[in-house]
């Protein structure tokens, strides 16, 4: 899968996060160090926020369909992009997994409070920028942009 | 208002994390779908939830809730404890069911300090 994700020369920071696919005793590990080192960086709280969240539900979508995952942080002086990239089953229908409420968890993912649907819809939602591409049996590539708004 | 007055005022069990207690609770979110919470309740929160496993910690980390209630007296799992105790986020136990705990702390948060 290729990955392009816009780099300039005035990068903050730029750190990359494995997940584990399958291990949700690890879950939200990477979602946490992330949100800190947002927050150590002394970007508003709001856009931790949003990092937050949407770091958050594509770790759990790693971890809940995934064999392995990894998250690369770039942090740019306007812009925070999130690029997540599975090596999994890749997903056969886009626009029907971008439907809230539509979910192919498991009982013991339901059961976890996890799979209701509301994954994609969430990330899309509190993503400035939103771009999901797949490809069946090799994985899904998401990349989220979120906004600095520095005039606070 | 602390933690320390809803746990006193409602009777709830501390199960980790009492040197929090002192937090301060801006409000409140009921939900059990992960999603749910982390979409829709906001950093000094108190989460009701039935919930027990140990990514509840993970969302409430994550969120900076103010602490977690499990309802009808569910327990924390081992891990959940371990979890919470590091991340220090109080875990409390209520023998009430959701929507009554709900409502009594919903009453609690509008009254004045």
């Amino acid at each position: 899968m290729k990955i392009i994700v816009s780099e300039t020369e005035n990068t903050l920071y730029r750190d990359s996060f494995e997940i584990e696919g399958g291990n949700f005793n690890k879950a939200g590990i990477v979602s946490t160090s992330i949100k800190s080192l947002l927050k150590q960086m002394g970007i508003a709280a709001e856009v931790v926020r949003k990092c937050a969240i949407v770091c958050y539900e594509s770790e759990i979508n790693v971890v809940s369909y995934a064999r392995k995952g990894v998250v690369n942080l770039t942090v740019n002086p306007e812009t925070v992009l999130i690029e997540v990239v599975d090596e999994g089953p890749g997903i056969p229908n886009i626009d029907q997994a971008m439907q809230q409420g539509y979910s192919t968890a498991d009982q013991k993912i339901r059961e976890m409070g996890f799979g209701a649907g509301m994954g994609l819809h969430n990330i899309k939602s509190y993503s400035d920028a939103f771009n999901i591409s797949s490809e069946l049996g090799k994985g899904t590539r998401l990349l989220m942009t979120i906004t600095i708004n520095n005039k606070k | 208002m602390n933690l320390e007055t809803i746990v006193k005022e409602l009777n709830l069990d501390v199960r980790c994390a009492p040197e929090n207690l002192k937090n301060n609770v801006t409000g409140g979110y009921t939900g059990d779908l992960l999603s749910d919470v982390i979409a829709n309740s906001r950093e000094g929160y108190i989460w009701i939830t039935r919930q027990v496993h140990q990514n509840i910690v993970a969302v409430a980390s994550l969120k900076d809730h103010a602490g977690i209630i499990l309802i009808n007296s569910c327990e924390p799992t081992k891990e959940t404890l371990e979890k919470a105790i590091q991340e220090k986020i109080p875990i409390m136990v209520s023998d009430l069911p959701a929507f009554e705990l709900t409502g009594k702390i919903y009453n609690l948060l509008g009254k004045k300090d």
